[in-house]
């Protein structure tokens, strides 16, 4: 436990160091993109740029990586996705602009120079390049410098003080073990401060957004098409073509009643049968549609229904108190049926769980047991749920059975719209007590108090500080200012954590700790 | 006999009930709504209600939550089921309390007047009606399941149409076997099962969907 804990420090502390070294790196690459710039912008050489961005992508690649594995903070990638690939016109010719080309060569170079040019996380990246070398520098100094310091304070015969060696070496000794204290702390507010940077906008992530909704939107009017053709298809060829059949024979029937009716009971015996054909056929396609026993019972009984129906051994735990909309039920139950119909193809599949239960307002069913179906079917899966922003994740637990998980977010929202959870007190009033109270000690206390000290040492007024001794007063308006910004810091927090928790933060953050 | 329907459709009411009464069967219910077939139910007991599961004002499973309702109030109150679409967990659902008197059919069986109401003559005797539907679901939902694999193709037929809820003599003139081969032939399905023999139509129907329903 102890040694776990020396060990992270030290293993901090090295990397504080990494970090000036990264810092040295930097501060040549920012040299060298000056040139470059000066070069492609100036000197026309535009070939240049390219190559360059990538560099500077590598880099904060690195950088990116480096958070996550040192401090825990994940920075997502910024850039917009690149362009698709020039596409010919009829006559097989390329157009940039206003020029055609006969090879898609120069298009896709002018495309590649817009995407990066235009892209502000290009922008971003080399203003970190370049400021990061001095923030690096400073986080990676700041614990060595603070360490070499006090060793050299610590050891007599090359001490820079005149104190005694009773002073003298705690206190060095005590400068060195705060440098170590002090390596996780900058190392995660340097990585904070790079996710800043490196972290994308608001603009990207809406960018990006938008990207994937049109596609799953265009998506689902897709399959919605397919499926309307298949149903006009099926009832063509299917229903509509047998009740013409039930029609012409009842009409032969009738007309052979009085002549022959032997041949007359046979033709009705005949329409009869044609006719339940018909009704089996509607039964099937209604059953494509939207199953009967999801629109009578709901996602729960209907999981049932498949599972009674399947050939596997299938136990359901069904956790729902209220019913997703008819939408996501119906979405979910055809994931779950494909992907069943999938696991009875496999003979190796025998017991099969399902468990359906929410996950905050999230919708998760979890299918153990059931292997990675094909691949054209789980992009169908995947493009039925997609319209919902679900996700299917297919994998297994260690060595237990295959598992595959379909989550649908927001599933149950409409069930708690309104009903957003209030804060418990435990919460609220220090919220409440951090904006009443704040003001004070930040201000009359700490702030005010200074500038009256600096100004008018004399005057001592309302000023608490100022009653103290001489040399506990500048601690003091500093503990005052630092206890009035905690106090709004906390009445600001608290909330936008609260919201954060239940899931009704709209705007995901710029970046993300992540439980190690 | 004394029937009641809960049937929304007018067209399909009014021909159920004309049915019943060309075949000398009384009606004395004939309602729309969930809420007036419990009412129907529960009031007077008629000898057999035929219940379709949609029903209104929900148009969900209505029909069917009355009918189990009914049963519970007045239990073994005999019900036929019919529905668009039949599954094997609204089938259980009915055959659960073990008193029998169930049916649970599609509303095509009434196309064939003889054979329909003849299931509803068995339900309101205290047997069972289940659609063939059913049994072909419930077969092949336990296909892979070692007992029925022992079975041979005709003791199968005579399991599907013995889960039916039919008697051996209406097995015979199916399969146009003697009664006597049905009778060995479902001796061996029981002896198969590991299933106590019985001649009690229902008691074995019952059975055997038990025995179905809770294998692997």
């Amino acid at each position: 436990m102890v040694a776990g804990v020396v060990a992270g420090h030290a293993r901090a502390f090295a990397r504080t160091t990494l970090l000036l070294a990264g810092a040295v790196v930097q501060a040549l690459m920012s040299v060298g993109t000056i040139v470059a710039l000066v070069l492609a912008v100036g000197q026309g050489m535009v070939f240049i740029f390219a190559p360059l961005v990538r560099t500077h992508r590598r880099v904060t690649a690195l950088a990116r990586r480096r958070a996550l594995a040192w401090s825990g903070v994940e920075i997502p990638e910024p850039y917009e996705p690149p362009p698709p690939p020039p596409v010919p016109d009829a006559e097989g010719w390329y157009r940039s602009d206003r020029v055609l080309y006969k090879t898609p060569r120069v298009p896709a170079f002018n495309q590649r120079y817009k995407w990066l040019l235009g892209d502000p996380a290009t922008w971003r990246d080399m203003l970190w390049i370049a400021s990061d070398s001095v923030v690096a520098a400073v986080v990676g100094l700041l614990p060595l410098s603070l360490a070499g310091y006090g060793l050299a304070v610590a050891v007599p015969w090359v001490t820079p003080v005149p104190w005694p060696a009773v002073f003298a070496v705690p206190a060095g000794l005590a400068m060195t073990l705060g440098a170590f204290m002090l390596a996780p702390v900058l190392l995660r507010t340097h990585a904070v401060w790079c996710s800043w940077l490196l972290g994308s906008t608001p603009r990207a992530r809406i960018a990006r957004d938008m990207g994937r909704l049109a596609r799953s939107r265009s998506d689902a009017l897709d399959a919605q098409n397919a499926e309307l053709r298949r149903i006009e298809r099926e009832l063509h060829d299917g229903a509509q073509a047998r009740l013409v059949a039930v029609g012409m024979t009842l009409g032969a029937a009738h007309d052979l009643v009085r002549a022959d009716p032997g041949a007359a009971r046979t033709l009705l015996g005949q329409a009869r049968s044609e006719s339940a054909a018909a009704l089996a056929e509607i039964r099937g396609l209604v059953r494509g549609i939207h199953p009967p026993v999801l629109a009578e019972r709901g996602l729960g009984d209907a999981v049932r229904a498949l599972a009674l129906d399947s050939p596997l051994n299938v136990d359901v735990v069904v956790d729902l108190q209220v019913r997703p909309t008819a939408p996501v039920e119906a979405a979910a139950y055809f994931a779950v049926s494909e992907l069943l119909a999938e696991a009875a193809r496999d003979e190796r599949a025998e017991r099969v769980e399902i468990d359906v239960s929410p996950r905050g307002m999230a919708l998760r069913i979890t299918l153990t047991g059931v292997g990675a179906p094909a691949p054209a079917v789980l992009a169908g899966i995947e493009r039925r749920i997609g319209v919902f922003d679900g996700v299917v994740v297919v994998g297994r637990e260690g060595v237990g059975p295959p598992m595959i998980t379909i989550e649908l977010p927001q599933a149950l929202a409409h069930t708690t719209e309104g009903t957003h959870p209030k804060m418990p007190l435990s919460k609220s009033i220090p919220v409440v007590l951090g904006w009443s109270l704040g003001w004070l000690p930040l201000f009359p206390q700490g702030f005010v108090a200074g500038v009256n000290k600096i100004v008018n040492p004399e005057n001592r007024s309302w000023f608490l500080a100022l009653y103290l001794p001489e040399p506990m007063q500048w601690p003091f308006i500093g503990l005052m200012i630092m206890l009035g910004t905690f106090l709004y810091g906390m009445a600001t927090a608290l909330p936008l954590l609260h919201s954060r928790e239940h899931g009704t933060d709209a705007c995901a953050p710029a970046f993300t700790y992540r439980r190690r | 006999m004394r029937v009641a329907i809960a049937e929304d459709l007018y067209l399909l009411r009014e021909g159920l009930v004309h049915l019943l009464r060309a075949h000398g069967l009384d009606v004395v219910a004939a309602v729309e709504t969930g809420p007036e077939l419990l009412k129907a139910l529960t009031g007077d007991p008629p000898d057999v209600a035929i219940v379709d599961v949609r029903l209104p004002p929900t148009f969900t499973d209505e029909g069917l939550q009355a009918a189990l309702e009914a049963r519970r109030r007045v239990p073994g109150l005999p019900v036929l089921v019919l529905s668009q679409h039949v599954e094997q967990l609204y089938a259980r659902e009915l055959l659960a309390d073990g008193s029998g008197s169930v049916g649970y059919l599609l509303k095509d069986r009434v196309f064939d007047a003889a054979q329909f109401v003849d299931a509803l003559r068995r339900v309101a005797g205290g047997g069972t009606a289940m659609d063939p539907e059913v049994i072909a679901k419930l077969l092949a939902s336990n296909a892979r399941s070692a007992p029925l694999g022992r079975l041979t193709a005709r003791e199968r037929e005579v399991l599907a149409l013995m889960a039916e809820g039919r008697s051996n003599a209406a097995i015979a003139q199916r399969l146009f076997l003697s009664e006597s081969a049905v009778g060995k032939h479902t001796a061996s399905i029981f002896a198969k099962f590991d299933l106590a023999p019985s001649d009690d139509d229902n008691r074995r129907v019952l059975a055997v969907l038990a025995y179905l329903n809770a294998q692997p």
